[in-house]
């Protein structure tokens, strides 16, 4: 879900930027030295699961799972996404340097509101009714809070651009239902197999 | 998957530094996607291929590549003209697209692929240490470059994680659908994926931990400018001159 560059008018783009590295700021300020590998290999490990399709229907879709970055890394989900924005530019060119700013705020904005909205839920002994339904409106909303972040880019830009936008925001509908589910399905799976990964200072 | 650079050949600006590079590619990028000047875009489409010309990427990956970013284009050239209120240009039917609208998808199409060329051409022939160490030099955060560095790293050894799995799948008979059962293995999957990288990165932090790591990194290798890094900045610098330059002259604000 990221606009390629030339589309979007100078002042987007700045703000987008802006937006972004106050964002950055803020993910590595809580970062510890001592974590950044840990967070750089699951930055990998989102990269190659968005790699995934998954079938819709008669089509398909990649993955995005910027909510569940959110969930799991919190406000370090802001340096990750841009750097597995950066990677996508250098080795796919899909994005490039100035977009670079409002393509990883349009997708790590909501994946913060995704983290503050799951997380309280996430606690020893799995997840209750309210925690499922609180991972699938994480997983399932950051993708249309994304989506809808992106149609304002697209309208803010240009008039003509308005309608891309919002044909942009209807086709991820689907996809946000989608994402709720591979979301909560992931938490439950982890909260199971590895508690400790999402749950610090877990103990057996 | 396709995604490695493009392999080192030994073209001029394949070998240039890293830095130079990186700072051209963000110079020329931003002038080119602030242009409102026809005659600037076509003139920096117009170095951008030259220059891609120059780096010379294999034709297969710069064909497939361009392919896929105008696919978006495309569908700009097919709703913007009609959407965009202006001057109606020609009228076939109920197709009356303006003029506004044209030059528009015309702008977002010779700024895109500018944009496109140039990072293909300097961008994508630099390897990940390189950047790195350019990232370093041109002070942007050590934490920022480390997370990057590490993630491009790892980025194929999941990547095979990832292959086996599907692999895994395959020989189980899986056949992705429509339903809920899909969908539940395609989260397993993710969750795997997850876990195979959380564990890699305590056993990667370990090692380097015996091997006395203390937040910084070392590297034998001096950053220096040789005669042809200053001759590409210095054609760089010009290149993006003249294209600020043409904006500013001929459409003053």
């Amino acid at each position: 879900m990221h606009i390629s560059e030339g589309i979007l008018s100078p002042e987007i783009l700045l703000a987008g930027a802006a937006g972004t590295a106050i964002g950055v700021t803020m993910g590595l300020r809580s970062l510890k030295n001592g974590d950044i590998p840990k967070v750089a290999l699951l930055t990998s490990a989102f990269f190659v699961a968005s790699l995934i399709h998954v079938p819709i229907g008669p089509s398909s879709s990649h993955l995005v799972l910027n909510g569940l970055m959110g969930i799991i890394l919190g406000w370090e989900a802001f340096p990750a996404i841009f750097v597995g924005l950066a990677l996508q530019a250098i080795l796919f060119q899909f994005g490039g340097l100035t977009t670079l700013g409002i393509n990883t705020f349009n997708m790590a904005a909501p994946a913060i509101v995704a983290h503050y909205l799951a997380r309280p839920f996430l606690k020893q002994g799995g997840l209750g009714p309210v925690g499922l339904l609180a991972c699938a409106v994480a997983g399932g909303g950051s993708i249309m809070l994304s989506a809808l972040l992106v149609s304002l880019s697209l309208a803010l830009s240009g008039e003509g651009l308005e309608a891309v936008g919002r044909l942009i925001f209807i086709v991820h509908i689907p996809v946000a239902i989608i994402e709720a589910l591979i979301a909560t399905f992931t938490i439950s799976f982890l909260l199971r197999i590895r508690p400790d990964m999402i749950i610090p200072g877990w103990t057996d | 998957m396709a995604c490695k650079t493009l392999p080192a050949a030994m073209s001029l600006i394949q070998r240039a530094d890293a830095r130079i590079k990186l700072l051209s590619t963000a110079g020329f990028s931003i002038v080119v996607a602030c242009t409102k000047n026809l005659e600037a875009a076509v003139l920096a489409l117009g170095i951008s291929l030259c220059m891609v010309i120059l780096a010379g990427p294999p034709a297969r990956q710069l064909l497939s590549r361009t392919a896929t970013v105008n696919l978006f284009i495309l569908a700009i050239w097919c709703i913007t003209p009609f959407t965009t209120p202006g001057h109606a240009m020609i009228n076939i039917w109920v197709f009356n697209p303006s003029r506004e609208g044209i030059m528009q998808a015309l702008f977002i199409t010779l700024r895109c692929n500018a944009i496109l060329f140039v990072n293909l051409a300097l961008l994508s022939t630099s390897n990940p240490f390189s950047l790195a160490y350019a990232l370093l030099a041109l002070r942007v955060h050590p934490k920022l470059v480390h997370l990057f560095f590490f993630s491009w790293r790892y980025l194929h050894v999941l990547n095979k994680e990832y292959e086996r799995a599907q692999a895994l799948l395959k020989t189980r008979g899986f056949d992705p659908k429509t339903d809920l059962h899909t969908y539940k293995t395609y989260a397993y999957l993710v969750g795997i994926l997850l876990i195979k990288g959380y564990d890699r990165a305590n056993r990667v932090y370990d090692a380097m931990l015996c091997r006395g790591f203390d937040g910084t990194f070392r590297s034998s290798r001096r950053l220096h400018l040789e005669g042809r890094d200053m001759i590409l900045g210095t054609i760089m610098f010009i290149l993006i001159a003249v294209l600020a330059g043409m904006e500013w002259i001929m459409d003053p604000c």
